[in-house]
């Protein structure tokens, strides 16, 4: 019987690991993972897959990343096809039936609201595009409030106990969200109408926001790397119709763009594009806050 | 417009056509005609008006509703608009196919340049797998073309297939199996044909991989890569650090095991790895993995010290265990611009039973065989552009202990009658540089000097093209 000291124990911890967190929340972007603590609080342990500084179309299914799947509740992610990549793997690996496709423990973002540039040719001619739509739903605020109520909804189900608490705190967090974007809308209104180039199709839905004016990007196809050619085609067509500012998130390769910076006299913003993309985009409201401060710079 | 005039033809039409008219009576139609043609103008002016007013209160209703958007206390009710909008979208693309499986074909091909023979290839020292490893052909030459169907079958199970189309002809399968969805607990239980768990390398495809063809251990141990008939259960440990198991019971019937033609296990495999992160720029994993089989009766050809043909058939027991790892190292975890990754293996295979000899001169002589030989490869591939990589691998194999009873105990055949299993250290050095304009293409060039002969070296130049065409794939790590 000497194994019931050791091996009794050991049981009992494996079966009370789940009972530590409410719920487990496995978030693929830091967006996701900032908004399940809001709606969460402290009865949510959040694991977030990525990092603002990484590519979100360039992730691998790192084995870190299937033990981490494995004891999700719940999956958040953006859907429309950024994560096809990778999250199929970690879905089929991790031996989870809660997470997959169609379970309430996974969900997506991007079915949430009304997606933009859905494509009329899906074709990769076309480079890498996403035949659901353009899938970096999360720089539009009003978004974020939909995908909110939806995901609080979501979590209230997978938890009845907690279910008040989430649909308390969700209501709590859309209130304060609500003037937020009443105050961003308020200080970014001198922005509407202002030309910006982008480095890739990731800003789309900030600008459809604030009324701003995309005049190009500096990849030739969405995935593609800027080219010579194409940058020089950028700076003739800026000497004709300039722009107040290059785009670039915290992980997109700043080469480019100061090349093109210096010889169209433009500034390069680096906006932290998602939770975590500099010191001050600490959280949702940090992310707005800064990306809106930066761009006020510009006009 | 055109509808207008086509509505006063026809009416002119009708009134003039049926009688002879005079002169007067038709300037009396004509002058009816013209009332009613006013008449039409008249209301088609004041739909036209009535439509512009319609189109342009639309306009403000959509600037309207633009407007309540953006204050932003209408945003539950757009969600709820939102997934109405979805939904009907959805429903849009019913019909028979919408339950289209995922398919992917792989394009594959090479220019090689060697200086020896590719048809003479052997590894030699080491049983010779069959058929297959062996470099490309020369000059141009397609490489297989890779079929993929996957889909989920039901809320239980996921089936993929994957068959490789061969450059002259005929289809193989490389890998068909069902996979559980539904088992949770983080067991999965995979079952059919599919690459099996153990080793780094041994679960990727071909087209994934780092360099045109496998290590040399993959070549000599596996006959490239070994294929499972049978079934696997896998299990994913509850804890932060990446634990993972399996277990695999199979037909037996792939190199280095045979056909047995009996009931029962023919093969097993057990698996072991464990992965995780280091910071953010580090990901790695690390494996055990052993195998058994047993092969009745498994043969290869081989030629005698005059030149005659000989077969050899081996029946006894094969068991292989290996140690395996991976570094991945990107900057930030950010892999789009550099990345660097560091792979090696060990394996060691032992068999032990009896080889039987066949030729003009002996029709059949058997005694006792034993092997227990390792082999190994280290490999690094450097992304050091966007979209430009060069890697670097060194495969080597022993040869260690080889006893053949048949030599050894004088029965008649000689060392000189089973030339493939000479002594020899078999190695190679390959140099690769590839250039993948988007995740969907690839081109390779790879140079090689294979010293997988005894006594010979040979200088290999491989340009291979990859191309992946379909639905986007997920490559595993």
């Amino acid at each position: 019987m000497k194994w019931l000291r050791w091996g009794l124990p050991a049981v009992l911890w494996l079966a009370a690991q789940p009972a530590l967190a409410a719920l487990n929340i496995f978030a693929c972007e830091p967006e996701w993972g900032a908004l399940s603590k809001e709606l969460g609080g402290d009865k949510m342990n959040v694991y977030v897959a990525t990092n603002a500084l990484q590519d979100p179309h360039h992730i691998e299914a790192r084995p870190s990343l299937i033990a981490r799947a494995r004891s999700a509740d719940l999956v958040v992610c953006t859907g429309a096809q950024l994560e096809i990549g990778w999250l199929p793997l970690v879905q089929t690996q991790a031996g989870n039936a809660k997470i997959q496709l169609g379970q309430p423990g996974y969900f997506e973002a991007a079915s949430n609201v009304v997606p933009l540039e859905v494509p009329t040719l899906v074709d990769r001619v076309q480079g890498d595009v996403h035949p659901g739509g353009n899938p970096h739903i999360q720089l539009d605020p009003r978004n974020i409030a939909k995908i909110a109520a939806a995901l609080g909804e979501r979590m209230a189900q997978l938890d009845p106990p907690e279910a008040d608490n989430y649909r308390a705190r969700t209501k709590a967090f859309l209130e304060r969200w609500r003037e937020a974007i009443v105050r961003w809308e308020k200080e970014a209104a001198p922005l509407k109408g202002l030309p910006v180039i982008v480095y890739h199709k990731n800003m789309t839905y900030l600008i459809a926001w604030l009324g701003m004016k995309e005049l190009g990007s500096l990849e030739p196809k969405p995935g593609l790397p800027p080219t010579a050619s194409h940058l020089s085609d950028l700076l003739a067509q800026l000497r004709r119709d300039p722009a107040k500012a290059i785009l670039l998130a915290a992980y997109n390769d700043p080469r480019g763009g100061d090349w093109l910076a210096e010889r169209a006299k433009v500034r390069v913003l680096i906006l932290p594009f998602t939770v975590g993309g500099n010191t001050r985009a600490k959280d949702l409201f940090g992310l707005f806050d800064d990306s809106i401060a930066q761009l006020l710079t510009a006009q | 417009m055109s509808k207008r005039h086509l509505i006063a033809a026809a009416v002119a039409f009708a009134l003039a056509g049926p009688a002879p008219a005079q002169e007067s009576e038709l300037g009396k139609i004509r002058g009816e005609i013209k009332q009613m043609k006013d008449a039409y103008e008249k209301r088609i002016q004041l739909l036209e008006k009535r439509l512009s007013e319609a189109e342009a209160k639309a306009g403000n209703a959509e600037s309207a509703a633009a407007k309540a958007e953006s204050t932003a206390t209408m945003a539950e009710q757009n969600a709820a608009k939102a997934e109405a909008g979805t939904a009907s979208l959805a429903s849009a693309r019913g019909g028979e196919n919408a339950f289209n499986p995922a398919i992917s074909l792989i394009l594959q091909g090479t220019y090689a340049n060697t200086s020896q023979n590719p048809n003479t290839y052997q590894i030699t020292g080491f049983v010779p797998p069959g058929g297959g490893v062996g470099p490309p052909k020369r000059s141009f030459g397609l490489g297989e073309t890779e079929l993929t169907i996957a889909s989920n079958i039901d809320p239980y199970f996921r089936g993929v297939a994957i068959a490789s189309l061969a450059p002259d002809g005929g289809v193989s399968m490389e890998e068909a199996y069902f996979q559980t969805l539904a088992l949770s607990r983080g067991f999965t239980l995979k079952g059919g044909r599919f690459f099996s768990g153990i080793g780094y390398l041994n679960e990727q495809h071909q087209h994934a991989w780092d360099f045109q063809d496998a290590p040399l251990v993959y070549k000599a141990f596996l006959a490239n890569q070994l294929k499972q008939n049978g079934l696997q259960l896998k299990w994913v440990a509850p804890t932060d650090l990446f634990m993972e198991v399996g277990a695999e019971a199979s037909a037996g019937d792939q190199f280095p095991g045979s056909d047995r033609n009996k009931n029962g296990i023919g093969g097993s495999a057990v698996f072991a790895n464990l992965g995780g992160d280091i910071g953010a720029s580090t990901a790695w994993r690390a494996g055990v993995s052993y195998l058994q089989m047993s092969p009745n009766g498994r043969s290869y050809q081989d030629v005698d010290s005059t030149g005659n043909a000989t077969t050899n058939a081996f029946t006894g027991s094969a068991k292989m265990w290996g140690v395996n790892g991976v570094l991945k190292w990107a900057p930030n975890g950010n892999t789009t611009y550099n990345n660097f990754k560091l792979q090696g293996e060990y394996f060691r295979l032992r068999q032990n039973g009896t080889l039987n000899y066949s030729s003009a001169a002996f029709p059949s002589v058997t005694s006792y065989f034993q092997t227990d030989q390792p082999g190994w490869y280290v490999q690094g591939a450097w992304q050091f552009y966007p979209r430009w990589r060069v890697g670097y691998r060194y495969d080597a194999l022993s040869y260690s202990t080889l006893s053949n009873g048949i030599v050894n105990n004088g029965l008649g055949p000689t060392a000189a009658d089973f030339p493939v299993l000479a002594s020899h250290r078999p190695t190679r050095s390959t140099l690769m540089f590839d250039w993948s304009p988007t995740e969907f293409s690839r081109i390779r060039l790879q140079l090689a000097s294979d010293k997988s002969r005894r006594g010979l070296t040979d200088n290999q130049v491989f340009v291979q093209y990859i191309y992946s065409l379909g639905a986007h794939g997920a490559h595993k790590f």
